[in-house]
C-alpha cells in the first residue's frame, strides 16, 4: 500500500508546511506535550469549543492529511488509541466521585468513548463508510494498519484514513509516573539516551495517513508490510521475528538502508534494541525517534511519519546523509508486550 | 485462503445465565435477567433496574480462575471465551495460528473507580493494582494469556457495536490467511461510570425496558460477555463435532449524523444491513429472523425500525430484541447476540421480545412475543449500532445438510 499523505501533530514542529525537523524542539522534564496549531484554520470554531484537546489534535491531523491528498470522503476511517479520550474520562470520573453520582452532565461522558475521534471525523465529512477503532495498547496503531491493508486487499476500499492518537493528561501522567515509567530529576528529551537511568519520558501525538492500494505517482512512500508479535520470550525470538518478517518480503537485512528503532532511554526497555544492534542490525545504520515524541503506546504512528519523511527526502535530521535510502525498517516495542515491525520503500 | 468462515464454538455469560445452556434455557422460558441492582455499589440502586450477572466478584473469581482483585470485565470475558474455546473442541489448538479479538468499552473501569476515590483525596494514594488494568486492551491481554493465545491479540472499541466489529475483524483475519482460528466477541462489566453516563443522557428506563414498543421509555443496562470461535474451511473440515453455522455476511457503516443519536431515517443501520446482505449474496426476503439492536430508547428503535421498513418492506422477517432479557450490555452486546444468533441459525430458534404490548404506529411490523422453533429458518441478521454512528450487521447462515 502507498502513503498518499500525512498529518502529524506532535511535540515537534511536524504540522503543516514546515521544514523537516530542521531543529529539535527541546522539552525539559519528563513530559513532552504536543505543539498545537491554530485549530480555527482547520476546524469550524463552533465545533472546537466542545472538543477536548485530544479530539482537536486527532480531528485536525486527520483533516490536514485528507486535505493534502485532496480526498473528502475516504473509503474507511480507522483509528488506533490505547487510552482513548483520557481527559474526558478523567473529568467525568472525577465529577462522579466528587459529587457522589449526582448533578452530572453528559458532555464529557459522550466524548470519553474511545471511538470519538473516528466518529467526529466521519461526522465532519458526512462519511458513511467503514469506521473502526482499535484500543489494543501498544499495537493499536498497527492493528489499524493491518485493518487498512486487508480492506485494500479485499477491494473493499481504494483509500483508507488511518491514525494513531494518544494524549497525556495531568491525571494519567501522575498515575503512570507512580508506576515508575518516567525518569526522575532534571531530564531533557535531547539527552534521553545518555542518562542510562530507569524510566523514559512521556509523550503524546496524533499522526494520520491516507493509504491507497494504487500508486498515484506522487506518494510519500510505499508501506510494504506491517506486523506485530506478542510477548516474545527471548531476544532470539525477536531476532527470528525480524528475520522472518523480512524473508516474507523476499528480503534480508542487507536490503535495508536504515533501521528506525524505539529506544526510550530506559535501560531495561532498551536492552533488546542493544542486542539487535550487536547482532542482526550490526551492519545497518540505526537511528532513534523517541527523543522527538516521547514514549506512548501509539508512538509507532510518529515513527511511520518519520520513516516516510526520511525515505521521501533522503534527509536524516541531525544525521549524516545516507544515499540512496531505499528501504527503512521500523522496529518498536511497547513495554515488551506488543512488538511491531513496519517496512517502507521509496516510491 | 478461506472463502467461508464457520462458527465452531460459542460461549456466553449474561444476566440470564453463566453459560450457553443456562442462557438458552432462560430464553426458552421467557425468564428475563433484569432486576434491582444487587452487586454494583451505587446511589441509583433503587432507581434503575439492570441485568447484572448474578455472581459476586468473589464468585466470578472462583468461576474464572483469576486471582482476586481482577476487573469484573476480564473475569466475565474469560468465562465466556473459555467456553467458546472448549466448545469448539479443537484438539491441536496450540499448533494453529490463533487469535483473540475482544471488544469492550469500559476496560478495568470498575477497579479504576475504586482507585479514584482515594486518588482524588491524595494523588499519592490509591492502590496501583486497581489501575494497572484500566486500559481496554489490558483486559483482552489478561484473557488471551489465560487462553494461551499468542499469535494475534487485539481489542476493538466502537461503543455498542464493538463486538460486531471484533467478529468481522476476526473473520477477515481468517479470510486473509493470517489466522486459522479466532475467538471473537466482547465483554463489559456494569460500572458506575457507564450507569451514570447513560443516566446523564436520560435514556435509562426506571422500569423494565420495552424494546420496539410504542410506549417504550428507554434502556436497561446489562453486563456480560459473548464469544464465538471462528474457523477457516481447512480447520472446519478436521473438526469431529458439528459446526453451528457460517458467518456469511457482515458490514460496517457509519451513520455520520450525531455523536450519540441515530439519524431519523436510519442511514447507518440501513447501509450496514444492506451491505451484509450483499456480501452474503442474499435478498431481504431470505432473512428469517432479525436479532434487533433494539435498545428500547425512542431514538434507536425509531431509527432501526425505519431502516428495516426501507429495506424489508413488504417481506418482514420475524424479529426480536434479546436485550429485553439481557439488558444492553454495550461492548458485549454483539458478542452475546452473536451466540444467540448462531444458535438460531443452527436450530431455528426465534426468541421472544419480552414485555411487548403496543406496536409502533409507524412500523408495519411487530416483534415476536414467544419462543418458537422454525424448521425453515436459514439466515439470521444481527444488528448492533452505537455512539459515534458506528453501525454493524452480521449474518449467520444455516449449514446445508
Amino acid at each position: 500500500m502507498y502513503i498518499r499523505s500525512k498529518g502529524n501533530i506532535s511535540p515537534q514542529k511536524t504540522f503543516g508546511n514546515v521544514p523537516f525537523l530542521d531543529e529539535v524542539v527541546v522539552h525539559e522534564g519528563n513530559r513532552l506535550s504536543c505543539l498545537t496549531p491554530d485549530y480555527k484554520d482547520i476546524i469550524d470554531p463552533k465545533l472546537i469549543r466542545r472538543m477536548s484537546r485530544v479530539i482537536k489534535m486527532g480531528v485536525a491531523s486527520a483533516m490536514a492529511c485528507l486535505q493534502d491528498a485532496g480526498v473528502t470522503n475516504p473509503d474507511a476511517i480507522i483509528t488506533g488509541t490505547a487510552y482513548g479520550c483520557l481527559d474526558d474520562t478523567g473529568v467525568f470520573l472525577s465529577k462522579m466521585v466528587e459529587r457522589g453520582e449526582e448533578l452530572l452532565t453528559p458532555t464529557s461522558f459522550i466524548q470519553s468513548t474511545h471511538n470519538t475521534i473516528g466518529a467526529q471525523v466521519a461526522l465532519l465529512l458526512h462519511c458513511n463508510n467503514y469506521n473502526n477503532t482499535f484500543v489494543s495498547g501498544g499495537s493499536s496503531f498497527e492493528c489499524s494498519l493491518l485493518d487498512a491493508q486487508m480492506l485494500l486487499q479485499e477491494g473493499e476500499a481504494k483509500n483508507v484514513l488511518v491514525g494513531g492518537i494518544d494524549e497525556i493528561t495531568d491525571i494519567s501522567h501522575s498515575i503512570l509516573g507512580r508506576f515508575g515509567l518516567y525518569k526522575q530529576g532534571p531530564v531533557s528529551n535531547i539527552d534521553l539516551y545518555d542518562t542510562h537511568s530507569k524510566g523514559t519520558i512521556a509523550g503524546e501525538g496524533s499522526a494520520f495517513f491516507l493509504l491507497t492500494a494504487e500508486a498515484s505517482g506522487n506518494d510519500v512512500a510505499k508501506l510494504d508490510a506491517v506486523n506485530t508479535f506478542y510477548k516474545p520470550a527471548t531476544f532470539a525470538e525477536v531476532e527470528n521475528q525480524v528475520e522472518s518478517f523480512l524473508r516474507a518480503q523476499g528480503l534480508s537485512m542487507y536490503d535495508i538502508s536504515l533501521v528506525i528503532a524505539g529506544h526510550n532511554g530506559d535501560a531495561q526497555n532498551d536492552a533488546v534494541y542493544h542486542y539487535l544492534e550487536g547482532s542482526l542490525f550490526n551492519y545497518c545504520n540505526v537511528i532513534r525517534y523517541k527523543h522527538l515524541c516521547g514514549e506512548y503506546p501509539t508512538s509507532s504512528a510518529f515513527a511511520l511519519w518519520y520513516a516516510a519523511q526520511i525515505v521521501k527526502t533522503s534527509i536524516i535530521p541531525g544525521g549524516a546523509p545516507i544515499t540512496p535510502i531505499k528501504k527503512i525498517l521500523v522496529y518498536n516495542h511497547y513495554q515488551n508486550t506488543f512488538h511491531s515491525l513496519m517496512l517502507l520503500s521509496a516510491c | 485462503m478461506s472463502k467461508t468462515v464457520f462458527v465452531a464454538g460459542v460461549g456466553v455469560i449474561s444476566g440470564i445465565g453463566s453459560n450457553t445452556a443456562e442462557c438458552l434455557n432462560a430464553l426458552e422460558n421467557s425468564r428475563a435477567g433484569i432486576d434491582k441492582i444487587k452487586y454494583l455499589q451505587t446511589i441509583h440502586q433503587d432507581t434503575f433496574p439492570v441485568a447484572e450477572v448474578k455472581l459476586s466478584n468473589d464468585e466470578l473469581a472462583q468461576l474464572s480462575g483469576f486471582g482476586p482483585g481482577i476487573s469484573r470485565t476480564a473475569m466475565l470475558s474469560l468465562i465466556a471465551a473459555r467456553e467458546a474455546k472448549n466448545d469448539a473442541g479443537i484438539e491441536n489448538f496450540g499448533s494453529l495460528r490463533t487469535g483473540f479479538i475482544s471488544a469492550n468499552t469500559v476496560g478495568g473501569m470498575d477497579k479504576t473507580e475504586e482507585f479514584f476515590v482515594q486518588f482524588m483525596a491524595n494523588p499519592a494514594k490509591g492502590k496501583l493494582r486497581n489501575v494497572v488494568n484500566h486500559e481496554c486492551g489490558k483486559v483482552t491481554q489478561l484473557v488471551a494469556d489465560e487462553l494461551g493465545i499468542k499469535n494475534y491479540v487485539s481489542t476493538i472499541s466502537t461503543a455498542c457495536s464493538s463486538s460486531a466489529n471484533a467478529i468481522m475483524y476476526g473473520a477477515r483475519l481468517i479470510k486473509n490467511n493470517i489466522l486459522d482460528v479466532v475467538i471473537a466477541g466482547g465483554t463489559d462489566a456494569l460500572t458506575r461510570f457507564t450507569l451514570n453516563g447513560f443516566n446523564t443522557l436520560m435514556i435509562l428506563d426506571n422500569q423494565y425496558c420495552q424494546p420496539f414498543d410504542a410506549n417504550r421509555r428507554g434502556l436497561n443496562l446489562g453486563e456480560g460477555a459473548g464469544y464465538i470461535t471462528l474457523v477457516s474451511e481447512r480447520i472446519a473440515a478436521t473438526l469431529p463435532k458439528q459446526l453451528y453455522c457460517m458467518l456469511s455476511g457482515y458490514c460496517n457503516a457509519n451513520d455520520a449524523y450525531h455523536q450519540t443519536a441515530s439519524s431519523p431515517d436510519g442511514t447507518g443501520s440501513f447501509m450496514a444491513m444492506e451491505g451484509a446482505l450483499k456480501m452474503a449474496g442474499l435478498k431481504p426476503q431470505d432473512i428469517g429472523y432479525i436479532n434487533l439492536h433494539g435498545t428500547g430508547t425512542q431514538n434507536n428503535d425509531n431509527s432501526e425500525g425505519t431502516a428495516i421498513k426501507r429495506l424489508f418492506n413488504p417481506h418482514f422477517p420475524k424479529m426480536s430484541s434479546t436485550k429485553s432479557f439481557t439488558g444492553h450490555t454495550l461492548g458485549a452486546s454483539a458478542g452475546i447476540e452473536a451466540v444467540f444468533s448462531a444458535l438460531s441459525a443452527q436450530q431455528g430458534f426465534i426468541y421472544p421480545n419480552l414485555r411487548f404490548e403496543t406496536q409502533i404506529a409507524e412500523h408495519p411490523f411487530a416483534p415476536e412475543t414467544s419462543f418458537t422453533q422454525q424448521a425453515d429458518l436459514n439466515h439470521v441478521l444481527s444488528n448492533s449500532f452505537g455512539f459515534g454512528g458506528n453501525c454493524s450487521s452480521l449474518i449467520f447462515s444455516k449449514l446445508q445438510a
